[in-house]
């Protein structure tokens, strides 16, 4: 977990990913720095995200990113 | 039949009677026959294409969520057997499965698509090529209307299926209602079926406010576009097509003359579209959210012809962006490429596939393309330029200051507008030349010795023009500032909201432009 919000802290160093909850509706995260997050994970964690996955669901808070890398490195 | 023809009009009305005459449970059936009849009566043979890509996306679709059903029975059945690889190995078995029939859908639809609108572009490419204009003999091709948004909107469906977003529609007629709902058949929005679905097949009681509510967005609708939209046409066809005669400060003019049309056009349309939906009950995906309110382009395409964008987002930005070879491009690149550039080399190359796709689903032609390049290019030179505003912004504490963001604001819709002249001119190089002529020819006369009324606006144009535009704007800031305008009027009382109702009918009817000099009132986007 720790290493994901480093990595999101690198794209938004303003932001507080522990706590923000609406990274997508708040237009925090937009669809350039969804994929730029997308392969930063595929590099670290050797986790692929698809783009069925690609939800505001899986996307809006750090802590949903993690359960989604989770759940799929155990698929 | 025309959105602003008067056989359309009472059409409109019959088809709005009929729905709340009929039992509800002829509501949506209703809607299918008046959605073909309105497409038949646009021309017969459009019903051909519009029937095939139905059939052939209600059968994947059907098909394909057989595919999952399968593989969920199967690996509920087989939980306890099945090691990790297995079930993965099987998954992945079906998934190539679905693969192959999505990839038959997409190709197929493509390809009508591709065939009717792109065939001649390629012709006379390779003809300009060879320099023998007449090589290959261009061919006379039916283009059905709206063939573009039916087909996107349709292969989001079945894509949808695919991913198990969406359940597929057991009922062929009712698919067939949502690719043909005659509103958003025209020129879009480009609706989810999982946002649309649920009302368009709702059985709905009449309900005064939701119906004085849709009529009062259709009228509103009417009003930018016949008073506004139509007005401007000779002004910017003139200016345009003339360029030898109108440089300088008269492309200025065009430009901002085409944006406010394009703008009172297109929503006008939406508004139109949006508000016969809301009418019955139905609730269409908004396309715009104050666009021209917007402080940089990135944000500007988050509010203009939002649907579009965000198909384009979902069904061809990600999937390329995270497939197998980007995402080991993008390992490379961070390896071997300075941090910064080497993250966003991937981001970049899918960007650019997305608005050369964008540019190309405009129009069949070269000024198309390069305004979808255009495009790229400014998002990602600010995207690039990002560190440097945010230590402008920090030196000197200009942001969220009001003065600095209306500079934002006129600072991206004239660009937006400039990039947009692509749209306008015969070809890329006269586009380039007359924009390049407001830096070189300074011939600001022409805003005050009358030549702005030799251009087909006379006086009276210009006042009903400042007038509407100007109320166009102060409900933009209301709706901005206060939330739905609509309520606040609905909330006063004696009536006041169906005042306004009559108020701007009249304008309509006094101030919209009819008539011989009109007769190019086709919407704009109806040929994408």
């Amino acid at each position: 977990m720790n290493e994901l919000l480093e990595i999101l802290s690198d794209l938004h160093p303003d932001v507080d990913f522990e706590t923000e909850e609406n990274l997508i509706e708040e237009r925090i995260l937009d669809s350039l720095d969804i994929v730029s997050l997308i392969s930063e994970i595929d590099d670290r964690f050797d986790v692929v995200i698809p783009p069925e996955e690609i939800v505001p669901e899986n996307f809006n808070s750090a802590k949903a990113l993690w359960a989604l890398i989770c759940r799929l490195d155990e698929e | 039949m025309l959105f602003t023809s008067l056989t359309f009009v009472i059409y409109l009305i019959c088809t709005l009677v009929l729905f709340y005459l009929l039992p509800k449970k002829a509501q949506w059936p209703l809607l299918l026959v008046a959605s073909y009849v309105f497409y038949a009566i646009a021309d017969w043979r459009y019903l051909f294409f519009i029937l095939v890509t139905t059939v052939s996306v209600y059968f994947v679709a059907r098909k394909v969520e057989g595919i999952n059903i399968t593989q969920k029975e199967y690996i509920k059945a087989h939980k306890a057997e099945l090691s990790k690889e297995e079930k993965n190995a099987y998954k992945n078995k079906m998934k190539a499965k679905k693969w192959r029939w999505l990839l038959l859908v997409l190709f197929f639809n493509l390809g009508i698509l591709a065939f009717t609108k792109y065939t001649n572009f390629v012709i006379n490419n390779i003809n300009s090529f060879l320099s023998d204009a007449s090589a290959l003999k261009t061919v006379d091709l039916i283009i059905p209307m709206g063939i573009s948004f039916y087909t996107f909107q349709s292969l989001g469906y079945v894509i949808d299926v695919y991913r198990g977003k969406q359940e597929a529609q057991k009922n062929f007629f009712k698919l067939a209602l949502f690719v043909s709902f005659f509103p958003q058949l025209v020129q879009g929005p480009i609706s989810r079926y999982g946002d649309l679905a649920p009302t368009l097949f709702a059985q709905h009681k009449f309900e005064r406010k939701t119906v004085s509510y849709g009529l009062m967005r259709i009228l509103w609708g009417y009003f930018k576009k016949m008073v506004i939209a139509d007005r401007l046409i000779s002004g910017v066809t003139t200016l345009v097509g003339k360029p030898e005669e109108y440089a300088g400060v008269y492309v200025f003019v065009a430009m901002l003359f085409y944006a406010f049309q394009l703008y009172c056009d297109f929503t006008g349309g939406i508004d139109i579209t949006i508000g016969i939906a809301e009418a019955m009950g139905i609730h269409i995906t908004e396309n715009f959210r104050l666009p021209y309110f917007s402080k940089n382009i990135k944000e500007y395409w988050n509010r203009w012809h939002i649907t579009m964008g965000s198909w384009f987002t979902d069904y061809i930005f990600y999937p390329i962006s995270v497939c197998g070879p980007m995402l080991k491009l993008s390992k490379w690149s961070r390896d071997h490429l300075p941090k910064g550039i080497g993250k966003r080399v991937t981001v970049y190359i899918s960007c650019f596939v997305v608005w050369f796709a964008t540019g190309i689903w405009h129009g069949a032609a070269w000024n198309f393309i390069v305004w979808g390049l255009a495009n790229f290019a400014v998002i990602m030179i600010s995207q690039e330029c990002e560190p440097l505003y945010a230590k402008f912004h920090s030196r000197f504490h200009v942001k969220g200051k009001a003065p600095y963001e209306a500079f934002q604001i006129v600072r991206t819709v004239l660009l937006m507008s400039a990039i947009r002249m692509f749209d306008c001119y015969r070809n890329v190089p006269v586009t380039l030349s007359m924009l390049g002529s407001m830096f070189t020819k300074f011939n600001f006369n022409v805003l005050f010795d009358g030549s702005l009324l030799k251009i087909g606006l006379s006086a009276s144009d210009y006042v009903i023009l400042a007038v509407g535009l100007g109320i166009v704007f102060t409900v933009s800031v209301l709706k901005a500032k206060k939330g739905s305008v609509r309520d606040r009027f609905y909330e006063k009382p004696f009536g006041f909201f169906y005042h306004v109702m009559a108020i701007l009918l009249i304008a309509i009817l006094v101030f919209g432009a009819y008539g011989v000099g009109y007769d190019s009132s086709q919407f704009i986007y109806n040929q994408f």
